[in-house]
């Protein structure tokens, strides 16, 4: 049952991406989408077996590097934080596999889609069973792959592959620091293997990293190098840029893979090494920082972009940072809850987008939009949904993970937990804000299509709905379902060691206990976000425009993104083809071939002539030189075996 | 089975093939089919000894095996020695596989003096094979310099149209590297009086010598590695060689510099290399970063890769001299790797200028549109090259930089940087050569590869993936001499430090 929910999204993508061609799109369709549902019910029956039977376990695969002590082996680690992830991702994958069907209708490379998808599925699963941080390195750069040619998959686009290369390249700086945090691993517990490093940890707390001359505090560099990976993956602030960008793919791997599933590798690692991180303090403070302010900042560009998708993808990593933050605070279980309420209702809006924009013949900028709920009410209901529990409402999923979190923040008393928390506050607020503003946009108010795309707007066909609904159900009910086992009564029962908080860090724990207005605060940061939404874009639709101007500054600063591509452009992109050049034309040719290989070939041409000029002919000339020479040669040997010189 | 003298077989029997090659008589059209076919033949051949070669060796010897001593000149003491130990294994292999590749590479696009050509490939492999076998210094000397002879011919007479001034600077490269090291290898013989090299190994000399030793030898193998600054005849060299130069060129030769290092420099002069290892981090760091650099603006498909292969090798040094069991078997792990990556990457431009003629990356775009088995291969490569976990290419770099971290965390550091670049540079060879739209007409009516180019990538991009998932093969293999080459270098350095104390 472990191997049939891993390796048959591997199976089927072999299969159909050999020979999608031979057997054709609808075959291609059937197989990777029943490959993957037959993966999904494994899953939910490991979580069966694994969670409520306590049951988790190791399988060997196979053997696969072997240097001195350098070892590491393929195999599958199936524990409750495992499996929780496999759930997610083959849920969401199902769904989305099944949606594409439809989505994808009228594009010519249907099977080459289809198997890419699996392919990302299979990478995704093989990072989160992974027993070891190199395997899991594998289904980290595996995701990135699939990732890269998904965002690319429309590659006759300039645009799609400019997206793709950015996020593979933004990617391995990532990996930059994941890679060296592997490193240092080995170098400080003699292994990668999960269990040899965190059964270590406490005999490693007072070790330190040499770097330099100075003595660095080796878990702290340890997880802050993790972190570096972690933001790459995961888009936080800094590495964040290649995830907008990233929409240039079609809207299902959106949904799959930048909302539901890869984007949240990041969160997996920091809770699969929470038995480090609890004694790396310093490191968490970092990355409750960092999640702080990219739930702020990704809030505020969401709320001018005019891109649906784009809204929602900076939506993603606002609520990325949420995750973040509550890791920060070793509030572990509550970020994985909300990796998967959120895992539902973003894929929900994603896919929801994505039905609009099909809707209305692959129009993205929701300033064409508007007056669709009539047209297709089936989306705009499900959409509402999405919405709603994004906006934090209660009976929604979205509502009681994203209190937690905030709820944990608060409880952690520390100022970075504060800072955390009031970020988190704010940035609720505006969640709800552009929430709404993208639904009043994209559905109420005249329509302001053009007239032929209007006459072409219709509701999606059954097979991209039905994956709506399932993805709904998951956006309602998962909150209140699972909210014992994730973070309530159940929970130490439920992770069982999978894990690690420390006694006086248990900010779950003290989250129970917090002051009533804490616990009320987000719900009316929501509320009010959805009401001031309906006054700006439904009732007096003239006062966007008039805050504009008044905040002119700001509203240039969210909507350019606060110039991070900018910036990055200048500093990175410029500089590296600046000093290639440099290199190249002053290095290489000019100085090294300069002195080098051409600058000797014109030297012995000059010296060819000179000695040409020498040779005049005259034997004693000749004879002279002869003399010469041969008396030179005799002194230096006489002087070498006096031991006169050498 | 153990009379057969293999290693001998395995280094003469092109020569053979090329004694049949001057046979072949009948008009200019027999004689260029005849010839491809006997020199496939003959490399096909030879690669099935090396298969058995591989079959027979057993992993856990840490020696030398299937020995063969002959005396050669007796006055001097200098005999015919070959041998195979877990270090040569793979390169051995490596080169038998690689020619028949390059033989069925240039198949139909080389048409002028083919008798010549597949010559010089024949005796190119006896080189190479020799070079990796031989067990005596001069024995070595003589293979290691022969490869120029016929590397500089192929580029020389069959190469673009800058190949002459190409031709001379490999040529004036190497033969300045390789005269100094002569002179190191004459002053070895006089002072230790053998020119075994077992021999030499067990018998090291004193601290000084070794030192200029030491560096004599590293002006030779630094060059063929090659490493920054004199890399600059490599990008020019490929680009000037026709195809399968290039594939033997980045498959086999520049293994040579690193085969020398482990071969002679670290285990004969392990002080010297001691000494040397922060220069030979400095070298290796400014490659990666600067050759990396230095690749992402070119615009020739070939000068690009060539550049990146540089990188590359950035990686083998730095692995090979962090003197860990990890960066050691990185860096022979990443020789053989990049070997077959790089091999396959310029056959992949190879296919395309057979088709357009032309190296120049805007010349191309939007090829996977007529080309889709092509770009798949090509994709993968090109993932290998970047180092993407499960392919070759990561075991190698991962472990090189693994090593490197212990000794060194700066040195590292910086040169895990090089990921970033190398694959910001691979990523836009691909984007401008594969995918985007198709702005040339011409590149419009290129035909997907053929089976003939199918039938030599494959096996490559197979064994890509294969070494990525399964690297246990070889490791397993070059571990145990790798561990006794260690083991030898850290006594030399502690005897020296004992005495040191006892002083």
């Amino acid at each position: 049952m472990d191997y049939i929910a891993v390796f048959t999204p591997l199976v089927t993508f072999l299969f159909v991406g050999l020979f999608g061609k031979s057997i054709g799109d609808k075959a291609s369709q059937f197989i990777t989408c029943a490959g993957i549902i037959v993966s999904a019910v494994c899953s939910v029956m490991l979580f069966n077996d694994v969670i409520l039977h306590a049951n988790s376990r190791i399988l060997f695969l196979s053997s696969w590097i072997d240097v001195g002590t350098f070892s590491v082996e393929w195999s599958l680690r199936i524990d409750q934080l495992t499996v929780v992830m496999m759930n997610v991702i083959t849920i969401v994958s199902a769904c989305v596999h099944v949606y594409s069907v439809g989505y994808m209708s009228h594009d010519k490379a249907k099977a080459r889609f289809m198997a890419y998808l699996s392919l990302f599925t299979f990478a995704m699963l093989m990072l989160v069973t992974s027993d070891n941080l190199l395997q899991l390195f594998f289904g980290w750069e595996g995701v990135g792959l699939a990732s890269y040619l998904l965002i690319g998959f429309w590659n006759h686009k300039e645009s799609a592959n400019a997206a793709s290369m950015k996020a593979f390249i933004v990617n391995r700086v990532g990996d930059f620091g994941l890679a060296l945090g592997i490193m240092a691993i080995f170098m400080i517990f003699g292994s990668v293997n999960f269990s040899t490093i965190f059964e270590n940890v406490q005999a490693h707390t007072g070790d330190v990293i040499k770097f330099l001359g100075h003595e660095f505090h080796a878990l702290t560099v340890i997880g802050l190098l993790l972190f570096i990976g972690a933001m790459g993956k995961s888009a936080q602030l800094g590495l964040h840029t290649w995830l907008p960008d990233a929409m240039e793919g079609p809207t299902p791997v959106s949904a799959l893979i930048h909302a539901a599933t890869m984007v949240t590798a990041g969160v997996f690692l920091v809770a699969r090494f929470s038995p480090l991180y609890e004694y790396a303090p310093d490191a968490l403070m970092v990355v409750t920082l960092v999640g702080g302010t990219t739930a702020l900042i990704a809030a505020t560009i969401a709320m001018t972009q005019f891109d649906i998708k784009r809204v929602i993808a900076y939506s993603t990593m606002s609520q990325l940072g949420y995750m973040f933050f509550a890791l920060g605070v070793s509030a572990y279980g509550a970020a994985m809850f909300h990796l998967m309420t959120h895992a539902f209702f973003k894929a929900l809006l994603f896919l929801g987008a994505g039905s609009v924009i099909h809707a209305m013949s692959d129009e993205q900028d929701m300033r064409n939009m508007g007056g669709l709920w009539t047209k297709i009410p089936v989306t705009y209901c499900l959409m509402w949904i999405g919405g709603l529990a994004l906006a934090g409402i209660p009976l929604f999923a979205g509502y009681y993970s994203k209190d937690m979190i905030l709820e944990s923040a608060y409880a952690d008393h520390t100022w970075f937990g504060e800072y955390a928390f009031w970020a988190g506050i704010a940035a609720a607020f505006m969640t709800a804000f552009y929430t709404w503003r993208l639904m009043i946009l994209t559905f109420h108010g005249k329509s302001r299509a053009p007239i032929e795309v209007q006459k072409k707007i219709h509701e999606s066909p059954k097979i991209m709905l039905f994956p709506l609904m399932v993805l709904a159900m998951g956006a309602v009910f998962s909150g209140a379902y699972f909210y014992d086992g994730f973070v309530g009564e159940g929970r130490t029962h439920f992770w069982e060691s999978s894990l690690h908080v420390l006694p006086e860090n248990d900010t779950i724990e003290n989250a129970h206990h917090v002051p009533e207005w804490v616990k009320s605060l987000p719900l009316v940061m929501g509320v009010s976000g959805i009401a001031l939404a309906y006054v700006f874009y439904l009732f007096f639709p003239v006062l966007p425009s008039i805050f504009r101007k008044i905040f002119m500054p700001f509203h240039l600063l969210f909507y350019r993104k606060w110039f991070f591509d900018e910036i990055y452009n200048v500093f990175f992109v410029k500089t590296a083809r600046g000093l290639g050049k440099l290199f190249w034309k002053r290095g290489d040719k000019a100085l090294i071939d300069g002195l080098g290989p051409d600058g000797l070939s014109s030297l012995s041409h000059r010296i060819g002539r000179r000695l040409g000029q020498m040779q005049t002919g005259f034997i004693y000339h000749y004879a002279f030189v002869m003399v010469v020479s041969v008396v030179g040669l005799l002194s230096w040997v006489f002087l070498r075996t006096n031991g006169g010189i050498l | 089975m153990m009379d057969m003298p293999l290693l001998s077989l395995l280094v003469f029997l092109p020569l053979i093939g090329v004694l049949f090659l001057c046979l072949i008589k009948g008009g200019q059209e027999t004689i260029a089919k005849n010839a491809r076919h006997t020199a496939l033949f003959t490399s096909l051949f030879v690669l099935l000894l090396a298969l058995m070669l591989l079959v027979q060796f057993d992993p856990s010897d840490a020696g030398f095996q299937f020995v063969e001593q002959l005396t050669w000149m007796p006055s001097l003491g200098l005999s015919y020695h070959l041998g195979v130990d877990g270090i040569s294994l793979f390169f051995v292999v490596l080169s038998a596989f690689l020619t028949p590749v390059c033989i069925l590479a240039s198949w139909t696009s080389i048409k002028t003096r083919v008798r010549e050509y597949m010559i010089a490939f024949l005796v190119l492999e006896t080189f190479m094979i020799g070079t990796f076998l031989a067990l005596d210094s001069f024995l070595f000397y003589v293979f290691f310099e022969g490869v120029l002879i016929p590397m500089f011919l192929i580029i020389g007479v069959w190469g673009g149209e800058r190949r002459v001034y190409s031709a001379f600077k490999l040529f004036l490269y190497t033969l300045l590297g390789s005269v100094v090291m002569l002179i190191a290898l004459l002053t070895l013989y006089f002072q230790v009086g053998t020119s075994s090299i077992p021999e030499l190994i067990a018998s090291p000399v004193g601290r000084d010598l070794q030192m200029w030793l030491w560096l004599a030898c590293f002006a030779s193998f630094a060059v063929k590695m090659p490493m920054w600054p004199v890399h600059t005849w490599l990008p020019d060299a490929h680009v000037e060689a026709p195809t399968a130069g290039s594939v033997i060129l980045a498959g086999v030769l520049l293994k040579m510099g690193g085969y020398g290092f482990l071969r002679f420099s670290i285990p004969m002069f392990p002080e010297a290399t001691e000494y040397f290892i922060p220069f030979v981090y400095a070298l290796s760091v400014i490659a990666i970063i600067y050759t990396s650099l230095v690749a992402l603006v070119q615009e020739d498909m070939k000068k690009l890769i060539a550049y990146s292969s540089v990188a590359h090798m950035g990686f083998v040094t730095l692995g090979i001299f962090s003197m860990t069991t990890q960066g050691l078997q990185g860096g022979v792990f990443q020789m053989i790797s990049h070997g077959l990556i790089s091999a396959a990457l310029f056959l992949c431009v190879g296919v395309v200028y057979d088709r357009l003629h032309t190296r120049e990356m805007s010349k191309y775009g939007g090829i996977v549109k007529n080309m889709p088995r092509y770009a798949t291969l090509f994709m993968i490569l090109m993932l290998g090259s970047v180092g993407l976990p499960g392919t070759s290419g990561f075991v190698g770099e991962f472990l090189a930089l693994l090593g490197v971290f212990q000794t060194n965390i700066f040195v590292a550091m910086c040169a895990t940087t090089g990921v970033v670049l190398g694959a910001a540079c691979m990523l836009l060879l691909y984007r401008r050569v594969v995918f985007g739209s198709i702005t040339n007409n011409d590149a419009r009516a290129m035909k997907d590869v053929n089976k003939r180019e199918l039938l030599i990538l494959l096996p490559l991009v197979l064994m890509v993936i294969a070494l990525g998932v399964k690297p246990n093969f070889i490791l397993s293999r070059t571990g145990p001499a790798l561990e006794k080459l260690q083991l030898h270098y850290e006594a030399q350095i502690y005897k020296d430090t004992g005495s040191y104390n006892n002083e």
